[in-house]
Formats: structure tokens, C-alpha cells, sequence
């Protein structure tokens, strides 16, 4: 039973790891466009779960999760125009800058009940991108942003095609994946969940829910800031624009959508928002309507999102044996 | 010999609301105290003052010597004081075990990176920390239901697994919040047993309870409030007869 599940499992990520190869016969003109949807969506997904970890384990509204993907975009796209950095061992550096700034910003405000946190981090979003138009550290380039940000090299070879990105950003989606799994697994992810259910609880059962709280906001900032680094290799151009509220929005309707709290609701959300639109771009203006409206619908009659996430399973059987 | 628990002149107030006024009472190491009164008498605001949910305005809160007041609740609780909530506050989406592990929490050390390695020590200790969990479900009697989801627990065995819960922090000095509120009689005469046990263990108990014959059977010494003023302290059989714990509880003419 399970190994079929694990079998069925397999075939499918082989499926979808093989897409660019065989996407190519699907839809010979426009393959480049489609591998360039799914790795939007790549993109997306990352974030989304680094989002997730903030939102959907620790229970923290945060409305401002471009923010932190800014800051890692720009420092990843500083260090290569700038300094030379390539672009790959610029990346864990905006991540740890992306987690400091994040650190800076929640540090003051990590008491603030939901609703209150969410118009923080709003805010947080809109300084900083005014902050990038206005070019107010006279290195991001103002409204134009930078540009001529050297494509990533693993190992000598250059990672150019979309098809080469769809292997970089999925295979660091895929890293994610399981890292955040076996974090899930751990006293740390167990701590986020007991933190969002009850938090007067979980302190007089001896956690530190403050730490907790901005080790969240570190962990979540510290990928987002990685996947704009990503972004700006991607793009080899990126500006303000790219990081507007909208996008936080988006990102925090992935995991709301998705089922918050349960990674596999996350990717699904994630396709559901940023890849089916792109399927029905046939209705053009209809389609947006139509989204707004299933979301409306969600919302009355699943608030838990498409895939709420599932108690924890411990293995107690072979715990009893052991004692035994 | 010094006391483990030592409060010494603790106040109270809520805007012009003394809650609690001026009380001292010292909790002996392995002794089983209760602090009992008519409702709105403070007793669960004292609670809240020892595991710093709230600070006192003025008097100290000593245990084992250290002043607690101002400490943050699970600086309070790794120290060695855990607790029970009189309103049952258990993680009721979770699993029964699962509750239990989040006792297990302040005695544990991995952080992020060696639970995303996974490192041989990370392993060990949550391998070890299951088993605490499993040993305490098994010691209030819950064992056969760690995989239940908690909220699917009756009353008396929600009350028992936060006993579960506060007993996996590994404390000296356990509080508990109305422990027999919601229990049946025979529950009831288990949760005595269960007293009995901790004592045992070593485990110093306080507690707040209205169930006065839970109340002269488990304690060996009980703290009156009323009013946010203790009335009286000292065996159960002498506070029994205390004209003025009477006169609490009954009004007078």
C-alpha cells in the first residue's frame, strides 16, 4: 500500500522533472514560454513555502513578504554588477541580508496581535520599495533598477535557456522542500505549531515564543531573500516594480489558498494561482473574474485552504517494541 | 531549611482592583499545598504571578532562593515550576503525545540546522523525548491514547494530559489549576492517587481546588484567601474550623 503510494509518487516527480524534455513535442512553437511559466511558478512555490513558514506554521500575518524578497534580489544584483560576485555564491549572502533586515524590522513588533502585524508589514513593503524608487542608498538605480546582472555559472557551465532554469530553480525548490520537512519533523517546527494554536500555552509549557516568533520571520526572510536572488539571475534585470505590494499579496494568498501550514498545499496553490491563469488566457479579461470569484467561494466554504495540513505522525508502535 | 516556593508581601492591582493584597505564604519542598477561597478570591492571580504571566506590583516571589518576579513564563518554567490552566488550554488540533512533546521542549537542545542535517544527535533526542512523553502519558494513565487527537478527550483525561504536558518539563514544583474541575467522583479519587504519586516522585504540588474533600485529602497544608487577602493557613483539619474560613464561605448573620 504505501510503496505504491511512494511508486505513484516517483512517476510523478519523474513526469514533471522531465517536463522541458518532452514539452518540446507537446507544444513545439511555444516550449520556451512554458517552461518559463513553470519556473515563475518554481519561483513562486519557493517563496511561498518561505512565506509559509511565517503565516502558515507560526501564524504570523505577514503582508510584506516582497519586502524581504527585495532586499535579496537587490543584494544578490549589487554584488554581481557591482563587485563581481557570481551570482550563485552571491546568493547565501542576501539571504543572511534579507534575515538581518527582517530580524530589525520584527524584532519591534513581534507582539502585535494579527491584524496589527499584517498593517506593520505593509507598511514595511511600501517604505522599502519607495525607498529602492527614490534610489536612497544611491545604489539600486532608482526606478530603472540594475541591470546586466551576469547569468549563473555551476561548475563552468553557463545556465542560460529556460530549460536550464527550470533544473536551478526547481532543484533549489526541491532542497527546500525537504529541508523545511525534516524542520517540520523537528522541536522547531513543532514549536511554530504550538506557538499559532496557543501561545499563552506554549510559554507555560516552557517555549520561548518570542524567540520562536523571529526565528520564524529569520527563516522565512532568509529564503525569500535567496529566491530574489534567484529572481535576478533569471531576469538579469530587475526593478521596484517587480516587488510591489501586489506581489506580497499574491504570495500570501498562495499559502492561504493552498492550505497554510501544509507544504504540498502550498505547490498546489501555488500552480493554481500562478500557472492556471496562464491555461485560460484564452478568456483574457473574463479570467480574473473568474479567479476572484473562486476565491470568494474558498473563502466562505474552505477557509482551511484546498489541503489543510494532517496531524503529526509518531512512530509509537516501534517505540513500544523498542521498550519492550 | 529554606523553603522551595517563598512569597513574601506580593500586590496585585488592576486599575483600583487590589487582586491580590499583601500575601505570603512559603510552599515546603515535597509538601502538598492547597490555596483554596470563594470565587474572585485571587487564587488563580497568584498562580499567574509565580509563572510570570503577570508581574507584581510589589513584594518578591522566591523559589529555591531566586527572585522570579520579572522572569519571562518559560524562563520560569525551565527553572523547574510547571502548570495546569483552570480553563483546560491544550493544543486540541494536535495528538495526544504530541501535546505531551511540547513539555519536552525546554529540556531539549537542536535548532534548526542540526533538525534540517538531521544529525545523530538531533535523532537521539527526539527519540528520547517521545519516550518521556510516552512514560509521562503512561504515569497519568493516558498511554493508550497518545495518538487520539486531544480534543477528542473527555474532560478528566484533558485535565490529566495537562498534568502530562506540565510533568515532561521535568519540574520541582507543579501547579495546578483546579485540577478536579469537570471530573466525576471516581475521577475524582484518581487524581488523589495521582497526587500521592507525584508526591512520590519528589514533586512538590500546589494547587487551587473547590473540591473541599479532594482538598482535605490531598493537602497537608492550605493557604485561604478571600478577597485578595489570606484569611488563614496552616493543616486542613485547623483550617476546617477557622471562624473565619467559615464565615468565607457561609456569610455570617
Amino acid at each position: 500500500m504505501m510503496t505504491k503510494k511512494k511508486g505513484l509518487a516517483a512517476i510523478g516527480v519523474l513526469i514533471f522533472a522531465t517536463f522541458p524534455l518532452w514539452m518540446k513535442y507537446v507544444r513545439p512553437d511555444d516550449v520556451r514560454y512554458w517552461v518559463d511559466v513553470i519556473n515563475n511558478v518554481g519561483l513562486y512555490a519557493i517563496l511561498a513555502l518561505s512565506l509559509n513558514v511565517i503565516l502558515g506554521d507560526a501564524g504570523m500575518y505577514n503582508m510584506g513578504h516582497a519586502a524581504f524578497y527585495a532586499v535579496g534580489a537587490y543584494t544578490g544584483a549589487i554584488l554581481n554588477t557591482q563587485l563581481g560576485v557570481p551570482i550563485l555564491l552571491a546568493l547565501p549572502v542576501a539571504g543572511i541580508t534579507a534575515g538581518i533586515f527582517s530580524a530589525i524590522i520584527a524584532r519591534p513588533v513581534i507582539h502585535l496581535r494579527g491584524d496589527y502585524l499584517l498593517i506593520v508589514t505593509v507598511g514595511v513593503g511600501e517604505i522599502l520599495r519607495i525607498a529602492l524608487i527614490n534610489d536612497v542608498f544611491g545604489i539600486t538605480g532608482g526606478p530603472n533598477g540594475i541591470f546586466g546582472i551576469a547569468r549563473p555559472e555551476f561548475f563552468g557551465f553557463k545556465i542560460k535557456r529556460p530549460d536550464h532554469f527550470f533544473y536551478l530553480i526547481w532543484g533549489f525548490a526541491a532542497l527546500t522542500l525537504f529541508l523545511f520537512n525534516r524542520l517540520k519533523q523537528s522541536r522547531f517546527g513543532r514549536a511554530l505549531d504550538y506557538l499559532r494554536e496557543d501561545a499563552v500555552a506554549a510559554e507555560g509549557s516552557g517555549i520561548n515564543t518570542d524567540r520562536y516568533r523571529l526565528l520564524a520571520f529569520l527563516l522565512g526572510a532568509t529564503w525569500a531573500g535567496m529566491t530574489g536572488s534567484l529572481f535576478a539571475a533569471k531576469m538579469t534585470i530587475i526593478s521596484p516594480e517587480s516587488f510591489s505590494f501586489w506581489e506580497s499579496v499574491v504570495i500570501f494568498m498562495i499559502v492561504i489558498l493552498g492550505g497554510s501550514g501544509n507544504m504540498a498545499g502550498v505547490i498546489l496553490g501555488t500552480f493554481i494561482v500562478i500557472a492556471l491563469p496562464e491555461v485560460f488566457r484564452d478568456f483574457a479579461s473574463a479570467r480574473m473574474l473568474i479567479f476572484g470569484l473562486a476565491m470568494m467561494v474558498m473563502m466562505v466554504f474552505r477557509t482551511q485552504g484546498l489541503l489543510p495540513p494532517k496531524p503529526r505522525k509518531f512512530n509509537l508502535p516501534k517505540l513500544a517494541e523498542e521498550g519492550e | 531549611m529554606m523553603a522551595l516556593l517563598d512569597l513574601n508581601g506580593v500586590t496585585k492591582t488592576f486599575g483600583g482592583l487590589t487582586a491580590v493584597g499583601d500575601v505570603s505564604f512559603t510552599v515546603e519542598e515535597g509538601s502538598v499545598v492547597g490555596l483554596i477561597g470563594p470565587n474572585g478570591a485571587g487564587k488563580t492571580t497568584v498562580f499567574n504571578l509565580i509563572t510570570g504571566n503577570y508581574v507584581p506590583n510589589s513584594g518578591s516571589i522566591l523559589f529555591e532562593g531566586r527572585e522570579l518576579s520579572g522572569m519571562a513564563t518559560n524562563k520560569i518554567v525551565s527553572s523547574g515550576i510547571a502548570r495546569t490552566f483552570q480553563t483546560i488550554r491544550l493544543f486540541q488540533k494536535m495528538s495526544v503525545v504530541e501535546n505531551v512533546l511540547a513539555g519536552c521542549h525546554c529540556r531539549m537542545k537542536s535548532g534548526i540546522f542540526s533538525a534540517m542535517l538531521r544529525t545523530p544527535s538531533q535523532r537521539r533526542e527526539e527519540l528520547a523525548a517521545l519516550e518521556l512523553a510516552m512514560r509521562e502519558l503512561a504515569f497519568v494513565g493516558l498511554a493508550h491514547q497518545a495518538e487520539n487527537l486531544a480534543a477528542n478527550l473527555s474532560y478528566g483525561n484533558q485535565r490529566l494530559l495537562e498534568i502530562a504536558r506540565a510533568l515532561a518539563t521535568g519540574p520541582k514544583l507543579i501547579i495546578l489549576d483546579e485540577p478536579a474541575g469537570g471530573m466525576n467522583p471516581q475521577e475524582t479519587d484518581q487524581l488523589v492517587a495521582l497526587i500521592a504519586k507525584l508526591k512520590e516522585r519528589g514533586i512538590t504540588v500546589l494547587l487551587i481546588e473547590h473540591d473541599m474533600s479532594l482538598v482535605m485529602r490531598a493537602c497537608e497544608k492550605l493557604v485561604v484567601l478571600e478577597y485578595g487577602i489570606k484569611i488563614a493557613e496552616g493543616k486542613p483539619d485547623a483550617v476546617k474550623t477557622d471562624p473565619r474560613v467559615i464565615e468565607a464561605y457561609l456569610g455570617t448573620d
